[in-house]
Formats: structure tokens, C-alpha cells, sequence
């Protein structure tokens, strides 16, 4: 039995094509996956996201059970409101999920971690506090639902469907959050557009959904969702990286703190492996489609796809490659397409930001 | 509607055509390009190639995902559709209008162990559940 979000029934009704995503009853379209895209870079789409799990941790001394249990450094967040992006290692310095953490106040952090891994993320963190800060509290939110509305019209169209939320998130910066009334509100998103991320009760994301959509904000499905995160360089776990990839592998070190001192789980395992690796961009010059898994042949040593696909907004095939150290942005190298050799570009990731190409 | 009376079907979801002049145009079905969206790219055989029936000879990739053509029934390649090459969202804008390519049939016989139109709506219909 496939698990269903508060939103199953108005997708169904909107027309939705469902699949089965790592268990969850998710629309994957509601006609054309390419338009679905576009309408996100050009002017506001919005997103079902109540498979995720928001995770609030409560009780005293919550930021440095945070510095040790993730790979960034939760002590970048000073303003109340402040998001951060982070890996949560395993002591092998194995990613167990990439998550963004809010800090609302010292004894209230809020963690949004993926669908898939959810169980397995809160069993984990359930562990660590037992045995490092047992008098925090961990408590899975699914009394919440979360909606996306991303694109250059996204935080107007937010405004003019809740009203008081224009007061409350106006001034927000990127990666930054408010609550106010039933609604908690993060200037954050997978797009690679400007955008919210709503959280509300379960019980108001049909009403607000609808509203949104009369509005003129389309609904975008998993396909677009996929797209629209590869051509922003946004990584996906369980396809760029999981619990056997070093996040210094996988185009993260810039969300991996070794700077201070701190300890944090995983940092050993990091600090005593040689990384060999690096993730690129590939641009297809030939036709056909980059997919995940294909082999990625250079003059350095062999390579592979972790994810590819189609860009609506470039009109060719695009990917993330984990490549040797030695390959270079500019190098041609060649992927192997069901048996035959295609050339490809190595660029700089990200293939595309606030609607405009950057290839 | 979207399953043509006139047409014989595979059950891996072609379409075939049987010809005034004896030749099989085939295609994929509006129900396998629905089932793989927004199509991106299609690589056609060669003409003059000999297919062997169920043999796998063309490929459309949808965003999404990519996807194996088979060769419906044994015979020659002899014409290929250039313009779903160029134009592959013309499989999603008529399915039945915008055809792979054309075989001669070593047998044309073979055309009577397709599918027809009302066994190929059960065989999507029991796909469905």
C-alpha cells in the first residue's frame, strides 16, 4: 500500500499522472513534464513536498548536539530564522542524507530531511541523542504538510493567497524562515528559483493548494521537480550521493566544515581518505540523453554519470559525472551510450539559475 | 479513440499499419507515450537492415526515461521517419500519425499474430491494475 500525502486526492482530481516514488503516491505530471518546467523559470509552479519529513528538535543545548551530529557547522547560524544545507554523515564519513536545518531559537531547531531516508534518519538521530544529549527532544512533524511554490512570480502569488504572510517573509533573505499564525515560511526551494517553502497543517494544504492554483500557479509533478533540481546543480540523494560516497566526492565539500576545530561524525573517516573524484557537469554534443550510470571514458581515467536527463531550458542532455581529479571544465570527454562512445563537455555546474542558462 | 480499430498492436505497445502495397508501417502507441512523457529523442534502424521479430531495433527516450522499440515482425528496414528524429514531441502531439519506420514483411502472415485493437485495450487495461 503506497503511502498517500494530504494532497493525493486533489492531484488525482487535477489530473495527475501518479507513480510510486520510494514508497509514497506521487503525481510525476499533470500533462507535459517540459511546460511543467518552464512554467517554473517563467513565472510560478508549485510542489507537493509533504513526503518529506520536518523534524523539530527541542530542549537545551541543541547547537552543539548539532555541530557534532552534522557535517556543516550549525554555528553559522546566528539570526533567528537562518537555514543551513548539510550532510548528516556515518562514522565512515558515508552520507546517511543532505538535509536543511533552521535555527529558530536555542531550544527550537527545525531539520526538513528527505522521504526515502526518513525513517532511517530519525532512528539515527534518535541514537546519537540518546548518547550524547539525552535531554533533547526529537519530534517527527506529520501533523505538517509542505508545499513548494517556486519561480520569479512564486513569493507575490504566496502573498496574494495569504495575505499576512507579505508582512511576515518580505524581508526574509534567501535560506531564511518566519512563522507566523498557522504557517511556517522558508525563503528556500530545489529549483534553482526564487521561492517559498510552506509548511501548514495537514488540514489547510488542499484550501491553499487550490488558492495557489486560481491564482494561476501551476502544479508541477515529480518529472519537472527532477529537471529543474539537475540544471540548478542540486545534488539528489540515493542518485548522487548515499551512505557509500564521500560527500568530498560528490560536489559537496562546500557544505563539509573542517575549518574549525569541532569534532563531528565522519570527520576522522574524512580527513584520513585521499579523495580521488570530483562531480562535474557534462553538456551532450552529440544526440541522445545522459542518464544516470553511464560510463564517463577521459584521458584521466574512467568516470560515471550519477544523473542526467534532458534540459528545457538549454533543449539538450545534461548530467552530473563524478570524474578523476585530473579532468578539467572545458575537456572533452566521452560517454557510452548503449555501447556507443558520445562526446561530451565537462562544464561548471550549475547549468542554469532564476530562469536563465549559464552554459 | 486513442486505440485506432484499423491497427495491429504488439504487446511490447508498437503500432503497425499494414500497407496497400504490402509494406508495415509501425510506431509506438499513444498509451507507451503517455506512460513515458515528453519525448526528447529517437533513434531509428537503418534502412535495409533485417529485423527478426521481437528484435530490439529502434529506441525513444522521454525525459523521463528511455525505451526499447521491437520489431514487431520479421522483414526489411525500408524507410525511416526522419521527422520524429527531428521533431520527437510529434509521437506525443499523435501517436498514430508520427510512425518509426517501415518494414517489408519476410512473411506477411506474421501480421496475424498481432494484436488487435480490442485484445490490445484489455492487455492496457490489465496493465493498469
Amino acid at each position: 500500500m503506497l503511502k498517500q500525502t494530504p494532497l493525493n486526492q486533489t492531484h488525482r482530481d487535477m489530473g495527475a499522472r501518479m507513480v510510486d516514488f520510494g514508497g509514497w503516491d506521487m503525481p510525476v505530471n499533470y500533462g507535459s513534464q517540459i511546460e511543467e518546467h518552464h512554467q517554473v523559470r517563467r513565472a510560478a509552479g508549485m510542489f507537493d513536498v509533504c513526503h518529506m519529513l520536518v523534524v523539530d528538535v527541542t530542549g537545551s543545548g541543541i547547537r552543539e548536539f548539532l555541530q557534532y551530529l552534522l557535517a556543516n557547522n550549525v554555528d553559522k547560524l546566528k539570526e533567528p530564522g537562518k537555514a543551513l544545507y548539510s550532510c548528516m554523515l556515518n562514522p565512515a564519513g558515508g552520507v546517511i542524507d543532505d538535509l536543511i536545518v533552521y535555527f529558530m531559537r536555542e531550544d527550537w531547531f527545525r531539520i526538513v530531511v528527505n522521504a526515502g531516508t526518513a525513517d532511517k534518519d530519525v532512528a539515527w538521530m534518535e541514537q546519537q541523542l540518546a548518547a550524547r544529549a539525552p535531554q533533547l527532544t526529537i519530534q517527527p512533524r506529520r501533523d505538517l504538510a509542505m508545499i513548494a511554490v517556486q519561480g520569479p512570480q512564486a513569493r507575490e502569488k504566496v502573498w496574494q493567497a495569504i495575505p499576512a504572510a507579505r508582512a511576515a517573509t518580505e524581508f526574509l533573505k534567501p535560506f531564511q524562515a518566519a512563522e507566523f499564525d498557522q504557517y511556517f515560511i522558508g525563503r528556500t526551494g530545489y529549483t534553482g528559483e526564487d521561492g517559498f517553502e510552506i509548511m501548514l497543517p495537514v488540514s489547510e494544504a488542499a484550501g491553499l493548494w487550490k488558492t495557489l492554483n486560481t491564482l494561476g500557479v501551476a502544479p508541477i509533478g515529480l518529472g519537472a521537480r527532477d529537471t529543474l533540481r539537475l540544471e540548478a546543480g542540486m545534488n539528489l540523494y540515493g542518485q548522487d550521493m548515499d551512505e557509500d560516497v564521500n560527500p568530498l566526492e560528490a560536489g559537496l565539500a562546500w557544505t563539509v566544515e573542517l575549518a574549525s576545530p569541532r569534532d563531528f561524525i565522519g570527520k576522522p573517516a574524512l580527513l584520513a581518505k585521499t579523495v580521488k573524484m570530483q562531480m562535474l557537469g557534462l553538456v551532450l554534443l552529440d544526440k541522445g540523453v545522459l542518464r544516470g550510470h553511464q560510463k564517463v571514458v577521459t584521458s584521466h581515467g574512467a568516470g560515471e554519470i550519477t544523473s542526467g536527463s534532458f534540459s528545457p531550458t538549454l533543449n539538450l542532455s545534461i548530467a552530473f559525472a563524478r570524474l578523476p581529479l585530473a579532468v578539467a571544465v572545458g575537456d572533452v570527454v566521452q560517454v557510452e551510450i548503449r555501447d556507443k562512445l558520445h562526446n561530451a563537455k565537462v562544464v561548471k555546474l550549475p547549468f542554469a539559475r532564476n530562469g536563465k542558462a549559464l552554459i | 479513440m486513442s486505440i485506432p480499430s484499423d491497427l495491429k498492436y504488439t504487446k511490447s505497445h508498437e503500432w503497425t499499419r499494414l500497407e496497400a502495397d504490402g509494406t508495415v508501417t509501425v510506431g509506438i502507441t499513444h498509451h507507451a507515450q503517455e506512460l513515458l512523457g515528453d519525448m526528447v529523442y529517437v533513434e531509428t534502424p537503418a534502412v535495409g537492415r533485417q529485423l527478426a521479430a521481437g528484435e530490439e531495433c529502434a529506441v525513444v527516450e522521454s525525459v523521463k526515461a528511455a525505451s526499447d522499440v521491437y520489431a514487431p515482425l520479421a522483414g526489411e528496414v525500408i524507410a525511416v521517419n526522419a521527422e520524429v528524429v527531428d521533431a520527437p514531441e510529434k509521437i506525443n502531439q499523435d501517436a498514430y500519425a508520427a510512425w518509426m519506420f517501415k518494414i517489408k514483411p519476410g512473411n506477411p502472415a506474421d501480421l496475424d499474430g498481432l494484436l488487435a485493437a480490442a485484445a490490445y485495450q484489455a492487455l492496457v487495461e490489465s496493465e493498469a491494475h
